[in-house]
């Protein structure tokens, strides 16, 4: 049998999603967008995106409209709190139960 | 001088992976985030045991996108400085090597390699990453536990001692950069970060870090209850470049402006809960003696130096 | 060309040799005149290296671990106290896998306070996972400084290189320094595995879970246990490659042979002494009276002492008479820790010898060759009668 070379294995960890697991089974409540009252979704450009820059989790999106990732969103409402245009609301999670 | 950062202008490219351990509404999480941004990926963190250890991911996954080696408690600058000797050796003098560390891991415990790389020049830049307690072993009170707080270790009579003044610290070794940052302050976080990449030897900036889990509050307020802390004057924002110490952002708005009251601040966290009003009271006056302090330094400074450029 | 110097700058010129990148150093007695030459050698531009004064040896060991593992040569040195203020980044390079290497240039520990010789300080660490060498002579101290950065670069293994300090460290004795070419025909530049990359990022040595778990890409990655076995694992297998690069240093030096045991009139002896270090030379000297008084008596200096090779002990004791310990450490509240070593090798051994331990030397207490020449002469003669508690020679009071 080959050798195996030495210090082959290391406790050398790779960059990858979901160290925490499913990180969005985390949440009680979430974050839902109303893209009426979302200011880049409204003027159709990029703009405001404070949810972006916020959010610590990076789960939403710097996109038109944003976007966030169920999976990963552990529900903390700092988006809600945060947003200027009040158009993030938190919204139980037994509601999308069947998804 | 460089225009400020918008968030229209910070760079897209995200360098830190969701789905990863931090607590939900980390503040650590935000200025981590936003601190990789103004960083680059031509960086080498080193990272001492604390929640960033955890964030970064357990083996064999990592949440951060650069490359970083973890070190002992006690050796973060010193970390630091063996991979920058590294470089240096193998013709390397862009990347750029970024300590983050806890209050503890700056403060107590890693004080000594700290003050040893910053007597010794060493060309990196140093973060504090400051939620004012051991949190990632359960909330022990730390150097930099203010007055009062309440810690698993601090459990009924709060902190007895005062919050460690660390940046007054570091900038008593003459480096060449030493700055405040706050993780609701994002925006004047990058550029500060940006701003220490100019310049050469060591670099310091301590970014004050709302913590839900370990204050007793909800997540949902980290960013507003950082924000109180800058607005009711008690972490202020500045930086000191080459000797030259000047407010930033909205501290230096507080000069002309009025501060919030500090009871609005304390009374958001379970940690303060065993302030007494009589020590509010004490702790109001501390703050406004220390403004009183900044506004005759500065009227000092206009009166030699003239005003000061926006 | 042969030059007269003392065992501490013979290290500095070994290092020199092998030309380490990155030396991070603090002062301790007796270490200091070593980074003191290191530091001169690269101040005249010498030694193309980076000499960082550190604030403490804790640091001093955290430099090296972060300077290897970004692809960096890392060298430092220290004693004693200075040792034992690195322990825990000592374990923190073996279990990294970092091909780090130390002098230790042997110390009695505190409290109370010794600056003189025994070997307590790199006997305390025998269990942290790095290979400890021990040097009997300086051309021993600047040949195995160099063996050492291609042992450790080919286990990726930390290697302590020990000598006693004063007695090797502050002496002057000859010694051949070998023609720089030659040295590097010998021993290739550093080619890491890994090392810190930004074009290839990866989060090293972080919190690694008891159980194994599955990879970004879903394949099984070890867990702690698998991590340290390995090292155990690999630490073994570098009983074989010391003894390798041994021979090819011999090969194109001249100087070597005795990887593990160095042995001294040991063919037809009764009775062996064993030690650690410059002692097993002064105990030449007894081995050729008690020869003269028609004993049969020998010496092996122990030079690999971890990982233990145990087999070479298995082949130079077993069937004799006796095997007497002379130690400058112990296992507190036990008994020797190479005797226990020795004895453990022979334990399957139908045919294994009596043994006996002396504690000697502690703090530096002088060892006067006839006090070695009495001992060992009685335990030569009556190798039964000794027991099995470590005998303390040279106590006064």
């Amino acid at each position: 049998m080959k050798e195996k070379p030495f210090g082959y294995r290391k406790s050398h960890s790779e960059p990858g999603p979901g160290d925490g697991g499913r990180t969005g089974s985390w949440r009680v409540r979430r974050p839902v967008i109303d893209l009426e009252k979302c200011i880049p979704a409204k003027r159709n450009k990029p703009a405001c995106f404070t949810c972006w820059v916020f959010c610590p989790d990076n789960v939403i999106s710097r996109t038109i409209p944003p976007v966030i990732d169920y999976q990963y969103c552990k529900g903390c409402e700092i988006c809600a709190e945060e947003c200027p245009a009040h158009a993030i609301t938190m919204v139980d999670e037994t509601i999308f139960i069947k998804e | 001088m460089a225009s400020k950062t918008t968030i229209l202008t910070l760079p897209e490219d995200e360098l830190v992976h969701p789905g990863n351990r931090a607590c939900a509404g980390c503040g650590l999480s935000i200025a981590y985030r936003i601190g990789l941004k103004a960083l680059g990926r031509d960086t080498i963190l080193v990272v001492p045991p604390s929640c960033l250890t955890v964030l970064q991911g357990l083996y064999p996954i990592a949440a951060t996108q650069l490359p970083c080696l973890n070190v002992t408690f006690a050796s973060t600058a010193a970390g630091a400085t063996g991979v920058l000797g590294a470089l240096r050796a193998l013709g390397n003098t862009s990347t750029t090597v970024a300590a983050w560390a806890g209050d503890g891991g700056t403060s107590d415990i890693g004080i000594q390699a700290l003050s040893g790389a910053c007597e010794r020049g060493e060309d990196f830049i140093f973060f504090c990453y400051d939620n004012e307690a051991y949190m990632n072993t359960g909330v022990q009170r730390s150097g930099t536990t203010p007055q009062g707080a309440i810690t698993t270790t601090t459990p009924f009579s709060g902190k007895r001692q005062q919050k460690k003044d660390v940046p007054a610290i570091i900038a008593a070794h003459g480096i060449g950069y030493v700055a405040t940052a706050s993780a609701s302050y994002p925006l004047d976080l990058f550029d500060k970060i940006k701003k220490a990449k100019t310049i050469s030897g060591p670099r310091y900036i301590h970014i004050h870090i709302p913590c839900p889990a370990g204050w007793g509050f909800d997540p949902r307020y980290t960013v507003k209850i950082g924000r109180m802390a800058v607005e009711s004057g008690l972490f202020d924002l500045y930086e000191i470049e080459n000797g030259k110490w000047r407010l930033t952002g909205a501290s230096r708005k507080l000069i002309a402006g009025k501060r919030r009251p500090v009871k609005d601040y304390l009374e958001t966290q379970s940690r303060f809960k065993g302030l007494s009003e009589k020590r509010i009271d004490k702790i109001q006056k501390e703050v406004d003696t220390k403004w009183e302090g900044y506004a005759q330094a500065m009227s000092v400074k206009r009166d030699q130096d003239g005003p000061e450029p926006e | 060309m042969h030059i007269i110097e003392s065992g501490n700058v013979a290290a500095a010129h070994g290092v020199k040799l092998a030309r380490a990148q990155v030396i991070a150093a603090y002062p301790i007695t007796p270490q200091t005149p070593l980074t003191e030459k290191l530091s001169e050698f690269v101040e005249a531009g010498e030694m193309k290296a980076q000499y960082i004064p550190v604030e403490s040896e804790h640091s001093a060991l955290s430099v090296c671990i972060a300077a290897s593992s970004t692809g960096a040569r890392a060298f430092t040195a220290t004693s004693a106290n200075g040792l034992l203020y690195m322990v825990e980044q000592l374990h923190w390079a073996a279990g990294a896998r970092l091909p780090i290497v130390m002098c230790v240039v042997n110390r009695g520990i505190g409290a109370p306070w010794t600056v003189w010789n025994d070997h307590q300080d790199a006997m305390s660490q025998r269990d942290a996972g790095w290979i400890q060498i021990y040097c009997a002579d300086h051309q021993q101290i600047i040949d195995t400084v160099i063996q050492a950065y291609y042992l450790a670069e080919t286990v990726s293994i930390p290697v302590m290189v020990c000598y006693d300090g004063y007695i090797l460290s502050h002496t002057y004795m000859p010694f051949e320094l070998t023609d720089p070419e030659k040295i590097d025909a010998f021993l290739p530049p550093y080619k890491p595995a890994y090392a810190l990359d930004p074009a290839h990022p990866a989060n090293l040595n972080t919190v690694t879970l008891p159980d194994i778990r599955p990879d970004i890409r879903g394949h099984m990655a070890p867990g702690y246990m698998e991590i340290r076995h390995d090292l155990h694992v690999d630490l073994r297998r570098a009983i074989g490659v010391t003894a390798d690069i041994d021979e090819k240093f011999s090969a194109a030096f001249g100087r070597g042979g005795n990887p593990f045991l160095e042995p001294y009139r040991c063919d037809d002896a009764d009775v062996i002494a064993v030690c650690l270090g410059s002692l097993s030379y002064q105990l030449r000297d007894v081995v050729d009276a008690l020869r003269n008084e028609g004993i049969a008596v020998g010496v092996a200096g122990v030079r690999l002492y971890r990982p233990f090779p145990d087999q070479a002990v298995v082949d130079l004791l077993a069937g004799r008479k006796a095997v007497i310990v002379f130690e400058k450490a112990l296992s507190y509240g036990n008994q020797g820790a190479l005797y226990g070593d020795i004895k453990a090798a022979l334990y399957p051994c139908t045919d294994r010898p009596a043994a006996h331990n002396y504690i000697l030397g502690l703090g530096g207490r002088e060892i006067q060759t006839s006090q070695l020449l009495e001992a060992l002469r009685t335990s030569c003669k009556t190798p039964d009668a000794i027991g099995d508690d470590p005998v303390w020679l040279g106590l006064k009071m």
